[in-house]
């Protein structure tokens, strides 16, 4: 029996899907735009009118409003472009969440829409290859990156239930379904796509995609990898990703954001020394500087080394040295 | 728990006013590292809040639901609310001599691990917004407890505020007062020579904002008529009350004095200024 294809939908409007579900059943979650939309989202405007407010292109006045919010017990939904809701009001996000929720118990969640090159025409304002540094610098928020619209639906009931200051970054494009039969658990915070013998590919987001590709080009050029998808960047199993990397000679990060500049592969290269592990590394991500070339997303991911064929590429070279 | 609104009279209140003022420098003179002249600013506008009965406090449960909101911030300028929140009974007032040291938890920028404190203050250009998001919670729960925020006049260049205020109005929070300290001094001298807010009272108006002005900031007097006021303002606005206040108030000096924000008052100055009640 065929299992019935799921249809092609954005991760953020699976995901605001589930918050309006939520929305239904619980008077206390609030959901704050900064002047962004969705044709999921008209829903919420709709039917949940009293709990729907636009700040307007107000990025610093809808982190401070959803901390009031939030003090004031509802739990909160920000809504905006990934630079803009991470960069744009960064201290407010500083001050009003992080410091503030070690003092008060608060639930805000920021949802980034955008992550990586998903805006793909628009250039580097709204691109957004720094975010996951900006946001894993502050210690206790909670930072999530799915890399399939599933995974992305069930985020929302994750975020209520956690208390705290949380970033997801979803990715603006139609992605394809990556847990059409099964969820992941979401405690883990990975899942094993593929299993390899010698590199192991450990992607988050968009390329998580990448890599499933590459894995498909390597295997055929006779180069066993396995391919992970990390898309908790903060409370995932460690034991349990260690067990899986015990069986590869080394672990390749890959990443939709600055190479070398604290993102994944910063955090990689924590958990690798603070394990004590004996397992080398490369970190493929965007290499270079701001660009403004107008292209195909895979065009762009070639231009600054993170596109199919660099990672091929890289991870051949790489390979041979093991 | 019920909270209770301490009130005193206006005469008194001028009198705490007075004794407040002496504790602050007091407090300065210990520790000689905190915003002295920032702090002597505010003292009646707190006094005339905490004392006046415009809040509904809890003391002993200082997160208790039913209080009336204080977000103070100009954090850094708020050294006197230390021995008003001690008096009131928040903590016990030997923690005031303690300020800046060690082990204590009153530093020379105040923050929410101190019972009174709503927010993380001192960073500037947050209040507003924050405080702008208490009151629609408040208002959407449907409770009655009010939203009082108290800037600096230099903290309005932070472009935060008016993003705020521009919400505020839009949404017609009239549980949320602003309070401007306006000692028309930031840190690097008068703000109208810096950037000129020119009429606050005109931006606020122009912003939706029920707004009024205090002339004589050091009048508990003329603080509890405006603030009474806007008690009984049927306008559906937010409102805002503009408070001319002199930076480093009374002190040879300091008062009026461009870089006072950063200027400490040295230990025989402020014996002299207290005199014979230390």
């Amino acid at each position: 029996m065929n299992v019935p294809a799921i249809p092609m939908k954005a991760m953020r409007d699976t995901f605001l899907l589930s918050v309006y579900e939520a929305m239904l059943q619980d008077s206390d979650i609030f959901f704050v735009s900064a002047d962004f939309g969705s044709p999921v989202l008209d829903k919420i405007r709709a039917d949940r009118a009293d709990r729907f407010i636009n700040v307007g292109i107000a990025e610093q006045n809808l982190i401070n409003v959803s901390a009031g919010l939030a003090l004031e017990g509802f739990k909160v939904f920000a809504y905006a472009i990934a630079p803009f809701i991470t960069m744009r009001c960064f201290e407010q996000i500083r001050v009003n969440l992080a410091l503030l929720s070690e003092v008060r118990p608060m639930n805000v969640n920021l949802i980034g829409v955008g992550a990586g090159y998903s805006y793909v025409v628009s250039g580097p304002t709204h691109q957004c290859y720094e975010d996951i540094t900006l946001m894993r610098a502050m210690p206790n928020m909670y930072v999530m990156s799915p890399a399939d619209q599933v995974l992305a639906a069930q985020l929302p009931m994750r975020c209520l239930q956690n208390n705290g200051p949380k970033y997801i970054r979803l990715d603006a494009q139609v992605l394809p379904v990556l847990y059409g039969n099964a969820l992941p658990s979401l405690d883990d915070g990975f899942q094993t796509h593929r299993q390899g013998e010698k590199v192991c590919l450990l992607a988050t987001g968009y390329m998580v995609h990448t890599a499933l590709k590459a894995a498909e080009r390597l295997a055929a050029a006779g180069i066993s990898v396995g391919v992970i998808d990390l898309f908790d960047l903060s409370k995932f199993d460690e034991t349990k990703l260690n067990a899986e990397f015990s069986t590869y000679h080394g672990v390749v990060t890959m990443e939709e954001g600055f190479s070398g500049r604290g993102g994944l592969d910063a955090m990689m290269f924590d958990h690798i020394a603070r394990h004590g592990l004996t397992l080398p590394m490369l970190n493929i991500g965007v290499t270079g500087g701001y660009r403004f070339e107008i292209g195909e997303r895979q065009t762009l991911h070639e231009q600054v080394g993170i596109g199919v064929q660099a990672v091929v590429d890289k991870v051949s070279r790489f390979s041979q040295k093991l | 728990m019920t909270g209770t609104s301490s009130t005193l009279s206006i005469a008194d209140m001028q009198a705490k006013a007075r004794w407040v003022w002496e504790e602050t420098l007091k407090i300065h003179k210990r520790s000689p590292e905190t915003r002295v002249a920032s702090s002597l600013s505010p003292v009646e506008i707190f006094v005339t809040l905490y004392y006046g009965g415009f809040l509904r406090q809890s003391p002993a449960d200082p997160c208790w639901r039913g209080r009336d909101r204080c977000i103070i911030s100009k954090g850094h300028g708020s050294l006197c609310m230390y021995p008003i929140l001690a008096d009131l009974g928040y903590f016990s007032a030997d923690e005031l001599e303690h300020v800046c040291k060690e082990g204590s938890f009153l530093g020379g920028i105040p923050d929410p691990v101190i019972p009174g404190y709503e927010t993380v203050n001192g960073s500037l250009g947050h209040g507003v917004g924050v405080g702008a998001g208490m009151a629609l919670g408040l208002k959407q729960r449907g409770m009655d407890q009010q939203v009082y925020v108290l800037t600096g006049d230099g903290e309005l260049h932070e472009g935060s505020n008016w993003e705020a205020f521009m919400f505020a109005a839009q949404h017609g929070l009239d549980n949320l007062t602003v309070l401007v300290d306006n000692n028309e001094i930031s840190m690097l001298g008068h703000t109208d020579t810096i950037v000129s807010h020119r009429s606050l009272v005109s931006k606020f108006e122009v912003f939706g904002w029920s707004a009024r002005e205090v002339e004589t900031g050091h009048s508990v007097a003329a603080i509890h008529a405006a603030l009474t006021d806007c008690r009984s303002d049927r306008s559906g606005k937010p409102k805002a009350v503009v408070v001319r206040t002199r930076k480093g108030n009374q002190v040879p000096g300091l008062e009026n004095a461009p870089l006072s924000h950063v200027t400490a008052i040295k230990q025989e100055v402020i014996d002299q200024l207290l005199g014979g009640c230390q």
